[in-house]
């Protein structure tokens, strides 16, 4: 009989509860291991919030982060959920017909606001970029909100900021430095579409989560990562170093189901169309010269 | 022997590489308006058919594996260690071929007998588990499902617990008896209520759950087989 503890923590990188205890499958422990069953299963569950707050509110955080600069670490204690939701840069259906107006409505209004709720649950709030780093190991302090959702607010306003209007983002392209290294660190920009949807398929990112291109460490290379639920690579312990993303694709049924229904490849390969490489090569620029995480609006 | 006929009954066969896809046990509009013809299409001939085909793919070209049972597969930590593809295809074949007999139309309502006896022993009673099987499905964070199984490992002490789990997990692996589940990957609501989950979950309860494959599930290990 396989050993629960054991099983987690193989198969699930998000069982952070039985990393640290590893209970043992004793008949002695057999009720403290069923008590704690869900928690071991289910190690970065936290509550899907339903209850969707209604949006808005940004405007202090606007000020805060136009007074302290963007890329400084605000760790003013303030109210809780001061994390918000930004507007999106182009209307809903702007992203027609690669992303279909509900889908951004939804996924805009709805998931990325549950996100923003649950945060920091309560504990003053920190800048979003510091709530990366040490997510994984918040989830023994204070549960798995702030990986789940601190990833997750995280996660979405980097995305929603990456993409534009097919017109638009056809017009946009790779900076000569960012060519340069997607052509050292793929080859060329074909062979690193065609690595990143392997990535993104279904097999290969089971479940939900999302796919990465990042700086690494050092700054000499680009990586792909797939990450799993709202876990990112700016998160210590996700990647084998941390890592800055400078394109992400999030690829939870929510974000293409309305459309594309099982096809996720189709959406992975038509969302190309929709991908801002202006704005990548400025994140390029601002982790190679930063080494750190892009600044996210709210 | 028992457990291959329980798991036969619902639908998982055991020839190498011949997981099988089942039919549904109606048809694709049966349980509209709770799960649309359209979700309900999709689901079993695309996701679990995919599945299905590539489970039976993965097993044709892996000889060390191809002769396992799906439990085996399911439960055994090395195989899994190896082939966590072959784990993931293999486990959600079997996940859903359990969760099409969990669904019926004019479903709900609650168990009779020995379950409901259970349930209230265990739980207090039926709502209180409702209860913790709706919170169990809306916490499952990502993909996932949430179940009620019959944890037999305690003897003397065999009991009924809620759990969720993760991916293509499933509490065979844990030494826990499936009872009923709840498919919670979004796929399986989301053309229906978005991100309204909960919404979804009170529907199952209310218009499609199937308490006597429950009752059945029980039946089939009660009493005195904890070899499952
Ligand atoms: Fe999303
Ligand atoms: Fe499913």
């Amino acid at each position: 009989m396989p050993t629960s503890a054991n099983t987690a923590k193989q198969h699930s990188k998000s069982a952070p509860a039985t990393q640290k205890t590893k209970p043992s499958l004793t008949t002695a422990t057999m009720t403290k291991l069923s008590l704690a069953l869900s928690a071991i299963l289910v190690g970065s569950a936290s509550a899907f919030s339903l209850d969707m707050k209604a949006q808005g509110g940004n405007t202090r955080r606007e000020l805060l982060q136009k007074t302290a600069g963007l890329a400084t670490s605000i760790a003013v204690p303030t109210i809780a959920n001061a994390y918000s939701v930004p507007d999106l840069n182009y209307p809903f259906e702007a992203l027609e017909p690669y992303i279909d107006a509900p889908t951004m409505k939804i996924h805009h209004d709805k998931h990325h606001v549950a996100n923003i709720n649950k945060a920091t649950e309560g504990k003053p709030e920190v800048d979003i970029l510091e709530l990366q780093l040490n997510a994984l190991e918040a989830v023994s302090l204070r549960g798995p909100a702030v990986r789940n959702n601190g990833g997750g607010h995280y996660n979405h306003a980097f995305f929603w900021d990456e993409m534009a209007p097919p017109d638009e983002a056809k017009k946009t392209k790779p900076s000569s430095e960012l060519e340069a290294m997607i052509n050292k660190s793929f080859g060329s920009m074909d062979e690193m579409k065609a690595a990143f949807e392997a990535r993104a398929a279904p097999g290969a990112l089971f479940g939900s989560g999302w796919v990465w291109v990042c700086v690494n460490q050092a700054g000499d290379e680009l990586k792909l990562v797939g990450t799993p639920n709202q876990d990112n690579p700016l998160m210590k312990g996700v990647a084998d170093e941390v890592m800055f993303p400078i394109l992400g694709l999030d690829v939870w049924e929510h974000a293409y189901y309305l459309k594309y229904q099982n096809r996720r490849p189709e959406y992975v390969s038509n969302w190309w169309n929709v991908v801002n490489w202006n704005k990548v090569s400025e994140n390029f620029a601002y982790v190679k010269e930063k080494k750190a995480g892009v600044p996210v609006r709210g | 022997m028992l457990f291959r006929s329980i798991l036969a009954y619902i639908g998982v066969s055991f020839a190498a590489a011949a997981i099988e896809l089942p039919d549904l046990p109606y048809s694709y509009d049966a349980l509209a308006p709770s799960i649309s013809e359209k979700t309900l299409r999709t689901h079993h001939s695309k996701h679990h058919a995919k599945y299905v085909n590539t489970a039976n793919e993965m097993l044709k070209s892996d000889p060390s594996h191809a002769k396992l049972s799906a439990e085996k597969i399911i439960q055994d930590r090395k195989v899994r260690a190896n082939n966590p593809s072959l784990f993931n295809n293999v486990a959600q074949a079997w996940n859903h071929a359990f969760y099409w007999k969990c669904l019926k139309p004019n479903g709900g309502g609650q168990p009779t007998g020995k379950l409901m006896g259970m349930i209230e022993r265990d739980f207090g009673s039926f709502d209180a588990l409702r209860t913790k099987m709706e919170n169990e499905a809306l916490t499952c964070f990502g993909s996932g499902w949430a179940w009620l199984g019959y944890d037999g490992k305690n003897r003397g002490h065999e009991k009924l617990v809620v759990i969720k789990t993760s991916g293509a997990e499933n509490p065979m692996a844990f030494g826990i008896t499936p009872l009923l589940t709840i498919d919670v990957w979004e796929h399986a609501y989301y053309l229906d209520f978005q991100e309204k989950r909960g919404d979804y979950v009170k529907a199952y309860f209310d218009t499609l759950v199937n308490w006597s494959f429950a009752e059945e599930n029980l039946k089939s290990i009660l009493p005195g087989h904890e070899e499952l």
